[in-house]
């Protein structure tokens, strides 16, 4: 696949050295290219890609708060349809923005059917404000707001699925996505892009701070959470279901999880707990 | 020019009509409703070309308006109460990133307890978000704010956002004769919408950036400067609002003040039973006026000031409270000026303010005993 080489979001933004959030609006815009209005949630994406008076953004972009980013973007996408412009609209929003505080406005943009793309870049957590925990946070990360202690191993609750619940709002395409394969998400954002009607993508997204890596292994970090099964790469076209990469052999759920300090408190039985969990669900998609 | 009998809510909508707004997101409650409902039919009949949002909450509606007005069209919105409150968090950014929406509240009562019947509590509490906020006596004051609300809302000197205010029941659902203007007359009043800063792949900007310590203050700056400035704005097209239309409007109306002794001051649809009261009045000797406030931001202290300072004492009216404080009109005309003030709350979550009530309060203030007196309230209940 022949990858863009043209940018619309700029170097020099304020982002942590190994930012996955970046990667994917990158990625994301090279797949769109120059003809597409962007909407921003209140979320580390924001914040670091616009300190006035610079911007990262080389296209029109719009942020408003926290929770509305779907509903703003509904705004945008009928102004446009009303002005006879066929730009594209897309949506970026951080898993808290998208799995907690913007649930509900993302539910009403995507079953009124505007023409927009929804992506939710998960970090698994408030990254923003610190690492707090959130609906999309996984079993067993310790975050600032569900942290191990001697009473506790950290989430104790399995991450909400949002693409399942975009799914059964019988959205026409719905697909998961991690920046470590770039391929894979691009074609999935061209598909958005070319579906006349809303489209939902749940991109998955390593956070060197949140998750305690090295910077320089972010990449390697979203792959160990394909390749274990950890986060499944999919999409719903018209309510079809298909699985896009198969890892050819599944690794061992350890290796991702002992790679990173969020996990790093686990003991062997709770990280069994996890395989387990993971192994039920990858025999469930056939992986 | 046409002569219809129409209730408040039918005549925003109207307006709304002749003032062509391209998308309205809406979302539906009392006393509001019915206004959101005849621009569907509008919509839905082709004689409004808007897209019109279902939107699955106040939070949405105001939200998909200001990224449509980001986007470059004229917008509407109306609401009402806990709609607004719960719109409250994006009406600051509205304002904020200079977008001239225009919204109509039916004012209501906000809870708890739960009330759908009228008072000011809603919009008074906006009063700092930024909003230009005109204040409605009847039928045909709604329909000519909306049209002057986007006439100055969109103004160069102003760019911001203008909420109209129509007490709930008392004129959302109460008919009244009125003069709905042809759409040659809109047209000439109010010009097709063009927007100064919008989201253009031609010419891209960022829109709602982050600002740290070294802009932020100036951003609000600005907000007040255009603010004192929209007084200049609202004077000028309320004069060529005149010549079109032969209605006049100025931001506050003085009504029987001159020589008046006690001068109320209040807002809205209770302008109109003060104005009987005052008839009744004069014509039993008592000096009393109204100073009506039409427009309460920007707060048109001059005028108020040059009404009030006449030696004359004054009882504000105000359907709110500032717990702990007293009504946010009363404080805000006391801040304003040197008379004798008084303040009365009265009216709230649909309380009648009857024409005794208003002799009572002339009364009250001619032989003061509190600076701030509760009027109407069942003390028994209590």
């Amino acid at each position: 696949m022949e990858i863009s080489e043209k940018e619309f979001l700029a170097p020099g933004h304020r982002a942590c050295a190994g930012c996955g959030a970046t990667i994917g609006v990158r990625l994301a815009l090279k797949a769109l290219g120059k003809n597409t209005v962007a909407v921003s949630a209140t979320g580390c994406l924001e914040v670091i890609t616009t300190p006035y008076p610079e911007t990262a953004w080389d296209i029109p972009w719009i942020h408003v708060a926290f929770e509305n980013a779907a509903a703003v973007a509904s705004g945008v996408e009928r102004a446009l349809k009303s002005q006879g412009k066929d730009a594209q609209v897309v949506a970026f929003a951080g898993d808290g923005g998208t799995a907690d505080i913007g649930l509900q406005a993302l539910s009403g943009a995507m079953e009124r059917g505007h023409n927009l793309i929804y992506i939710c870049y998960d970090n698994e957590a408030y990254m923003n404000t610190g690492v707090q925990r959130s609906g999309a946070t996984p079993y067993g990360a310790s975050t600032t707001t569900s942290p191990h202690g001697k009473e506790s191993f950290g989430e104790d609750k399995p991450k909400k699925n949002i693409p399942m619940i975009m799914a059964a709002h019988g959205v026409p395409y719905v697909a998961t996505a991690s920046i470590s394969y770039p391929e894979d998400f691009i074609k999935k954002v061209q598909k958005a892009k070319d579906i006349d009607g809303p489209a939902y993508i749940h991109l998955h997204q390593p956070c060197t701070t949140g998750w305690g890596y090295d910077p320089s292994k972010t990449i390697e970090l979203g792959r160990l959470a394909v390749e274990t099964g950890s986060w499944i790469l999919y999409e719903i076209e018209d309510g079809d279901f298909h699985v896009t990469y198969r890892p050819a052999e599944r690794k061992v759920v350890d290796e991702y999880l002992l790679a990173q300090k969020r996990f790093k408190h686990l003991n062997e039985e709770e990280r069994n707990r996890i395989q387990k969990n993971v192994d039920a669900i990858c025999t469930e998609f056939k992986i | 020019m046409v002569k219809k009998v129409f209730t408040s809510n039918r005549a925003v909508a109207e307006a709304v009509k002749l003032a062509k707004p391209q998308v309205v997101p809406v979302y539906p409650i009392t006393p509001q409703t019915t206004i959101s409902e005849y621009l569907a039919q509008f919509v839905a009949d082709g004689d409004l070309k808007a897209e019109y949002i279902r939107v699955e909450s106040e939070h949405s509606a105001i939200s998909a308006a200001l990224g449509a007005s980001g986007a470059g069209v004229r917008v509407f919105s109306a609401t009402s109460s806990q709609g607004l409150a719960l719109m409250h968090e994006i009406l600051f950014a509205a304002a904020g990133m200079r977008s001239p929406i225009v919204l109509v509240d039916a004012n209501r009562a906000l809870s708890a307890p739960l009330s759908i019947w009228n008072d000011q509590q809603d919009t008074i509490s906006e009063r700092d978000s930024g909003w230009l906020q005109i204040y409605a006596e009847n039928a045909q004051e709604a329909l000519d704010a909306v049209l002057i609300a986007y006439r100055v809302a969109e103004d160069r000197d102003v760019l911001l956002p203008c909420m109209v205010c129509i007490d709930g029941y008392f004129l959302t659902h109460t008919v009244e004769p009125l003069e709905v203007p042809t759409q040659e007359e809109v047209d000439r009043f109010l010009p097709s919408y063009n927007p100064y800063a919008f989201l253009d792949t031609e010419n891209p900007m960022s829109i709602g950036t982050f600002t740290d310590p070294n802009y932020y203050m100036e951003a609000r700056y600005a907000i007040e400067v255009a603010m004192e400035k929209s007084k200049e704005v609202l004077a000028k097209a309320n004069k060529e609002f005149a010549e079109i239309f032969g209605r006049e409007y100025d931001l506050v109306e003085k009504y029987r003040c001159d020589d008046a002794e006690i001068i109320i001051v209040a807002m809205g649809s209770v302008c109109g039973t003060i104005k009987d009261v005052i008839d009744s009045l004069r014509e039993e000797g008592e000096k009393v006026g109204l100073l009506k406030i039409r427009v309460f931001r920007p707060f048109p202290r001059e005028q108020i000031k040059e009404v009030l300072e006449n030696g004359s004492k004054v009882a504000v009216i105000d359907k709110n409270i500032s717990f702990g404080m007293g009504g946010v009109l009363y404080s805000n005309i006391k801040a304003k000026t040197n008379a004798d003030v008084y303040g009365f709350i009265a009216g709230l979550g649909g309380r009648d303010i009857t024409t005794e009530y208003v002799r009572e309060i002339v009364e009250k203030t001619k032989n003061p005993s509190r600076e701030i007196e509760w009027i109407g309230l069942k003390k028994e209940e209590v």
